[in-house]
């Protein structure tokens, strides 16, 4: 078999042995090359490219300072392709992007590289959070966790160790922060202002913000403080650290706490701090029932009536509320109230309204006075963001199409009556949520109960609230102006239909 | 029995100042891609960072690497 | 007890970092082996690498075996040297058992000279071959009558010359002349040349003086001139000097050494002493020699990672960012990831062997062996490639990395033995 040896002499030239290298490798990919070298001209060199059979006579005269460029391909047109492409490439100084972004592996090395950082969120699997936590924490940053199933144990761990550091502790399942007017993880775009919130769920947090944002005030931070901070176990740290930071915050004015009901011991405590506080607080402890406040401080039980108190206005009816013409209508009349959430505390917030009206309610996270589900009579509503229903499947707030079917059959039951369901907008959420809605809606035509939504978002989300509200009333829905005025409105339609 | 975590009401002097709310926010991310996106489109420093569990998820060794570790 | 624990591993590592950043190498001598190492004796032949027999050796060291034994007179020939070695009848211990580290097959043997470095600080000792230069060596496995000619001139006329050449000069201190070449684009693994250049203009007055026959001065010059590679046989010794001292402080988790013998690798660890932590070698990845591909490497080998060790070679690949060319078609600019990783995996930076493109951040310094595990990122390994077959000699150049295994089974009996696993 023939084949062709082709060398080529640059004089004086040096060329890096490594750039040389990949060179050589670039050509013994042409069509025809069976070997090629590109190396400088000294006697061990030589010796290598001899012995690999791609040196000819012109190579062997190379002086050491001398580059060689040779090649052995099957014919004399394919050799000197790739001596052409070898020139061609010598020539080019390679202006090639590396597309390596170089990140740091760990919280250390991130740290070390920007010392001025000084706050972790956490969202990795629940079983490597603590650990993530802890590290941020011996780094000296806050930590805001939003991964769940931590254990209570290492909550009280991690926020014992805080506390002796001077740091916070934001979460476990913290899903909302809004840091120095910085809306963090699943948060809205609210309006600056003076008025803090500590709250134990995200959307908690997010209704809050922004209905005082709608009411013309505005946040100076939200502070999340997980579900279980009020628990017995970890009695209130983070929500007294949060109670200290705002305190000494001089842009905090007024500051707004919502929780679950917390441990009796524990609401004592948070209390005595409240006392101890110059500034007024707005204290929304959501089922709590009735509770002799500190001083400085009014209780309340809704989302919206503590917004209200804290920005000291009223949230005004935006449009039309009454049932539109071309709406359809049902022709059995159901009695019940189906309510689908995405928001944890919003389906907590419309039981205590419920419940507030004597009504009987059922839920699969009962609020004290509810019950679970257990075929009676009575209003259900469901936490579609619980555990039970995001096994293996996206969070609705994520993506609203998980919450289709519950909408079908909330519609093809005949005892309910209105569907209530809460639709949320700002960083993390759905782009469209209202559209994935009307969509489900238009598929089913025509006899179906009331729908009845609120919109938890402000006119600068991305989704824009205005816009939402648009699409939903298109697809004759009724919007509330907040989530609690939305239940009242759905327990209004029932009633009416009841005979008042 | 339940150890009741009882605040112990040391003086706040002697623990040191937490500055996160006066501070330029200045942030670590680790997990989710999108939080970092959202806040770099913010303008707010950000580092993600490439993690993989510890130890490969290794549970023995991550174990003992937690009891050895600063 | 358990914040007890962690304490006392920091203040071990602490230790263990002063003393690495403490040292202060210097080239005194060349002294032949028999004279200066303790314990080396007839037939006993010191190879690259964690403890390994005769019947595991892979290609190039068995041919280097035979070759030395030959050499030594212990043979005939290299076939009766091959029935002698398979016959039980030399002894094979690592290098680094005898204060001493040898590149690629790493051949020590009584009559060959060895460089002597002196870590002032500690007053240790540590001992490497003179390098034989490139192409048909026996570091590669080499053992024809060139290669043994050759040692027999470094045996007879290059080891005495240098070391009258180093002792009238008192000694080449080794620190600064690798910050200069960091700052030239050595790395001290597969980038020696400037190191090796500024060590000649420091030899060659006093070789000038002190080499009475003028034929032999040019010889000398002419090898050691022409060896790109010349200063990695001292980068090694002055690594081993430098960590020698940083064996056995207990809690610590710094790694003092990493080799490999072509079959495994192998690494100790200051807080669990001599053990040795071993784990089959990896591949390079790399780029080859015209003629050459990956069907014809040797397993990575050699005591050359005592380098990596210190905080060079792979390391320091931002300092010689070609380097970093040889993996994939990495652009140079990755160079700056390689050493920025291996920060994450070490304790200190050193201030005395900066890196100038890196904004002088300095050398990534004591690899922590709970940060391997943690990270899963193992050290980043600068390396020729050999031949399989022995004596054919280096094939290419590339990286590779320092097993994962290695480090967990460290781990693992470092817990043990801080009472926690």
């Amino acid at each position: 078999m023939s084949f062709s040896i082709v060398n080529k002499i640059r004089k004086g030239a040096y060329i890096d042995s490594v750039a040389l290298m990949q060179i050589s490798r670039q050509l013994k990919e042409l069509d025809g090359v069976d070997e090629a070298g590109l190396m400088m001209g000294t006697p061990a060199n030589l010796r290598i490219m001899a012995d690999a059979g791609v040196l000819s006579d012109i190579g062997k005269t190379a002086a050491p300072n001398d580059l060689v460029i040779a090649i052995r391909a099957r014919n004399p047109s394919s050799a000197e392709t790739a001596l052409k492409k070898a020139v061609d490439l010598l020539g080019s100084p390679r202006a090639r992007e590396s597309g390596l972004v170089w990140r740091p592996n760990t919280i250390r090395t991130a740290v070390a590289e920007h010392p001025q950082a000084n706050l972790a969120i956490v969202s990795v699997a629940g079983e490597y959070a603590a650990a993530e936590a802890r590290k941020a924490l011996r780094n000296n940053l806050n930590v805001m966790i939003f991964s769940d199933n931590l254990s209570i144990e290492e909550e009280m761990s991690l926020k014992q160790e805080a506390r002796d550091s001077g740091l916070l502790v934001m979460g476990p399942d913290c899903g909302t922060a809004i840091i120095g007017g910085v809306p963090l993880a699943f948060a809205n775009r609210v309006s600056d202002g003076d008025i803090g919130i500590i709250g134990a769920s995200g959307t908690g947090i997010q209704e809050v913000s922004c209905l005082i944002s709608r009411l013309g005030k505005g946040i100076s931070h939200a502070i999340g403080v997980g579900g279980r901070d009020l628990s017995l176990e970890v009695g209130g740290m983070s929500t007294l650290a949060a109670i200290d930071l705002l305190d000494e915050d001089p842009g905090t004015r007024h500051i707004v706490i919502v929780s679950k009901p917390p441990a009796e011991q524990v609401v004592a405590r948070i209390f005595d701090r409240i006392a101890q506080s110059p500034k007024p607080f707005t204290i929304c402890l959501l089922g709590a029932g009735k509770k002799s406040a500190p001083a400085n401080a009014a209780i309340v039980s809704t989302l919206k009536s503590a917004s209200e108190h804290a920005a000291g206005n009223k949230l005004r009816v935006e449009g039309d509320l009454t049932v539109q013409s071309g709406a359809p209508q049902m022709k059995t009349p159901g009695l019940t109230i189906r309510g689908l959430f995405a928001g944890g505390t919003l389906c907590a917030e419309a039981q205590i309204v419920l419940l507030d009206h004597n009504e009987p309610v059922h839920s699969n996270v009962p609020v004290p006075g509810s019950s679970l589900p257990d075929g009676k009579r009575g209003h259900l509503l469901l936490d579609l963001g619980a555990d039970e229903y995001t096994r293996g499947r996206p969070h609705p707030m994520i993506d609203p199409h998980v919450r289709n079917d519950f909408l079908i059959q909330a519609i093809e039951d005949t005892a309910v009556g209105a569907v209530v369901v809460d639709v949320v907008l700002g960083y993390g959420s759905h782009e469209n949520p209202a559209a994935v809605l009307a969509a489900a809606l238009a598929e089913h035509g025509d006899a179906r109960p009331q729908i009845v939504a609120s919109v938890c978002g402000t006119d600068r989300d991305i989704q824009g609230r205005r816009t939402q509200i648009s699409l939903l009333k298109d697809a004759g829905v009724l919007v509330a102006e907040s989530n609690a005025d939305a239940i009242l409105k759905a327990l209004s339609i029932v009633r009416e239909r009841d005979g008042g | 029995m339940v150890r009741l975590n009882m605040m112990e009401f040391d003086s706040r002097e002697n623990r040191p100042k937490n500055r996160l709310l006066s501070e330029k926010l200045c942030v670590v991310n680790i997990g989710l891609e999108q939080f970092a996106a959202d806040l770099r489109q913010m303008d707010i420093p950000v580092v993600h960072l490439d993690w993989k569990p510890p130890a490969g998820g290794n549970l023995r060794l991550a174990t003992l690497l937690s009891k050895l570790e600063d | 007890m358990k914040k007890d624990n962690r304490s006392k591993i920091k203040k071990a590592n602490a230790e263990a970092i002063e003393r690495m950043l403490s040292g202060d190498p210097v080239w005194i001598d060349v002294v032949p082996a028999g004279q200066i190492i303790d314990g080396l004796k007839e037939h006993l032949i010191l190879h690259a690498g964690p403890p390994i027999g005769w019947k595991d050796m892979c290609g190039p060291m068995r041919g280097a075996v035979t070759g030395i034994a030959v050499f030594e007179g212990w043979a005939r020939d290299l076939e009766e040297a091959e029935d002698m070695a398979g016959a039980g009848e030399f002894e094979f211990q690592p290098n680094h058992h005898y204060g001493a580290v040898g590149p690629m097959t790493g051949m020590t043997t009584m009559s060959q000279p060895v460089m002597v470095i002196k870590n002032r600080t500690f007053e240790n000792l540590a001992y490497c071959t003179i390098n034989e230069g490139l192409g048909k060596v026996m570091r590669f496995g080499g053992n024809d009558s060139e290669v043994l000619d050759r040692l027999a001139w470094i045996r007879d006329i290059l080891g005495p010359g240098l070391a009258t050449a180093v002792r009238d000069l008192k000694g080449i201190a080794l620190k600064g002349v690798v910050g200069r070449g960091l700052t030239m684009g050595d790395e001290m693994h597969q980038r020696n040349i400037a190191c090796s250049a500024l060590v000649l203009r420091e030899l060659s007055p006093a070789l000038a003086r002190t080499t009475i026959n003028s034929s032999e001065l040019s010889e000398i010059l002419t090898f050691i001139g022409r060896n790109d590679q010349f200063f990695l046989n001292l980068a090694m010794a002055m690594g081993k000097a430098i960590m020698d001292p940083v064996r056995n402080i207990d809690c610590s988790t710094v790694v003092t050494a990493m080799a490999r013998n072509g079959t495994d690798f192998g690494i100790r660890v200051s807080g669990t002493g001599d053990q040795w932590f071993t784990a089959p070698v990896e591949m390079p990845e790399g780029l080859y020699f015209p003629g050459y591909t990956e069907a014809d490497a040797n397993p990575d080998m050699g005591d050359s990672t005592i380098v990596e060790t210190i905080g060079l070679g792979g390391f320091a690949m931002a300092a010689s960012p070609a380097v970093a060319g040889f993996v994939g078609a990495g652009p140079a600019s990755e160079g700056f990831s390689y050493t920025r990783t291996m920060m994450e995996i070490t304790l200190a930076q050193n201030p005395e062997w900066s890196i100038p493109a890196m904004d002088y951040t300095g050398v990534p310094t004591g690899i922590d062996i709970r940060r391997v595990v943690e990270t899963g990122l193992t050290p980043t390994i600068n390396t020729g490639i050999a031949h399989k077959e022995p004596g054919v000699g280096q094939v290419g150049a590339g990286v590779v990395k320092a097993p994962l295994a290695c480090f967990e089974k460290a781990l693992i009996a470092f817990g043990e033995k801080m009472g926690v696993a």
